[in-house]
């Protein structure tokens, strides 16, 4: 214990490179989601193709390598060199998101057709439907499994220690080749990961209880911290429709 | 999809009928719904459809919404056409731009609400005319707390669609397609849905529409009652095609086929 005491400000400044390569590879992930999910909605085969392609591609590439290649391939394929730490936010994003998009694609898809033919009664546009009914429909759907995702990303940013970025891992490592206290080193660093998630689950599920809100699924008062003790709503996934 | 070709100026003209079916088609598959279906609807007429399910009542209003899209034979609506539209001296199939505009003119109330469970109860009333038409939000505001009076909800207008009974739900479905003004009114089976007891108020509410306001309608529904009460014709269908048409008071009270017979016997017994 003490052990992990007196290192705990160089823990929290790995913490920290950790917490800021996750909420910026999520922020990649969440727009190349969005606007690739929604391409893969439309009736455009040109946009389909881009969505397709980009999921198929970086579904199916392993994100350390990809942090690799750009870290060290591109310094020697062009005149640039690649910050370690934007690398590796780069390849997480680029992975992350292909994720996401299949997510966005089918929970646009499942909403439900009557309410799209609700927006065509009353003559919207594309961009007005989308904006005011399928997305705020589809948001719900979408949040349980982005959180998941959040949470893997997270956990995938260990990679970064393995080419120089001071993160939560690499100070573990550090600390255990200084000290050789093998099991203090990894145990403070397992529980701190653990602290992490933790706080990010509180954040996702506190946006799903809201969307959840919005669409009536739970009363409007249901609010605060003190709510998620409370269990999650049957129809909270599904669509919540008779 | 086939191209259906027609010289401009066939169609009717602008003291002719609001709505005119010219031989339409329609098929899923090799299911033939409609089959080369001619009929014409005068401004300001109601129009009920009757007939067996599956006979094509619904799929009539759904090709008025462009919910669905003709196989062949051509909708128009106020004189122009609605499933095709005119380039280069011929009709062609209409574009999305084109439906949205002549669509603009009709309204649709559904089986099942179809509310926006977003929204609340004024939003889903005032969303269409502010994107859609561009009315401003203080004047879309207090159309919708008028036609919330006309529903007897006024005290709802906050309250989101899940708090709603199905009779509410229905009754903010109709203010909500009110709302945009429509010439044209569909009704698709709007109480089927609905539990015995809050039905009447739903009718209620179109028998005033009906009363009050000059909208075309054309209504899907096995209230008979209703049907006779504010229709001012009646279109029995069969398999696609108009069996027979009349009056309410002949069409229920003394129907000349068969088959029409038939019909009202099963659903009024």
């Amino acid at each position: 214990m003490d052990f992990f005491i007196d290192r705990l400000p160089l823990y929290l400044s790995g913490a920290g490179t950790t917490l800021v390569i996750t909420l910026l590879g999520a922020a990649l992930a969440f727009v190349l989601a969005m606007v690739v999910g929604m391409l893969g909605t439309l009736r455009n085969r040109a946009a389909r193709a881009v969505a397709t392609g980009y999921t198929e591609t970086f579904r199916g590439v392993a994100a350390l390598v990809l942090m690799y290649w750009m870290a060290f391939a591109i310094p020697q394929l062009t005149p640039y060199e690649i910050d370690p730490v934007f690398a590796a936010v780069l390849a997480l994003g680029l992975n992350v998101g292909a994720y996401g998009a299949e997510v966005v694609r089918a929970a646009i898809n499942a909403v439900p057709r009557a309410q799209i033919e609700a927006t065509i009664a009353l003559n919207m546009s594309w961009w007005r439907r989308t904006r005011s009914v399928v997305l705020p429909q589809a948001w719900a759907q979408m949040l349980p499994t982005f959180g998941n995702l959040v949470i893997e990303l997270m956990k995938a940013t260990a990679i970064v220690s393995l080419i120089g970025v001071a993160d939560l891992t690499r100070v573990a490592q550090e600390q255990r080749a200084a000290t050789g206290e093998t099991i203090a080193a990894f145990t403070g660093a397992l529980v701190v990961y653990f602290v992490i998630a933790q706080l990010l689950i509180v954040g996702m599920r506190l946006l799903e209880r809201r969307a959840n809100r919005r669409l009536g699924r739970l009363p409007a008062s249901d609010t605060g911290l003190w709510a998620l003790l409370r269990p999650p709503p049957a129809t909270a996934i599904g669509g919540g429709r008779r | 999809m086939p191209q259906y070709e027609t010289p401009l100026g066939a169609g009717p003209g602008a003291g002719g009928p609001l709505i005119r079916f010219d031989g339409v088609v329609k098929r899923f598959g090799d299911n033939t719904v409609l089959d080369h279906l001619d009929f014409t609807v005068a401004p300001g007429e109601r129009v009920t459809l009757i007939g067996p399910s599956g006979s094509g009542k619904t799929t009539i209003l759904r090709l008025l919404m462009t919910l669905e899209q003709v196989t062949d034979g051509v909708i128009w609506v106020g004189g122009e056409p609605l499933s095709h539209m005119p380039k280069g001296g011929r009709l062609v199939r209409a574009n999305e731009r084109h439906q949205r505009r002549v669509r603009r003119q009709i309204g649709m109330v559904f089986q099942q609400f179809n509310l926006f469970p977003n929204m609340t109860v004024r939003q889903n009333i005032t969303e269409g005319p502010v994107h859609s038409l561009g009315v401003p939000r203080g004047e879309a505001d207090r159309r919708a707390a008028e036609l919330l009076e006309m529903v007897d909800l006024a005290d709802k207008i906050d309250a989101h669609p899940t708090q709603l009974s199905g009779g509410q739900q229905q009754r903010v479905a109709i203010a909500r397609a009110l709302a945009m003004r429509p010439r044209i009114l569909l009704l698709d089976e709007v109480t089927s849905a609905l539990d015995p007891e809050l039905v009447t108020g739903v009718l209620d509410v179109l028998r005033t529409v009906a009363e009050t306001t000059d909208i075309t309608m054309l209504l899907v529904t096995h209230e008979m009652q209703f049907a006779r009460d504010v229709s001012h014709r009646v279109l029995m269908f069969d398999q696609g095609r108009i069996v027979e048409e009349g009056p309410p008071e002949q069409i229920f009270g003394d129907p000349r086929e068969e088959r029409t017979r038939a019909f009202l016997h099963a659903v009024l017994d």
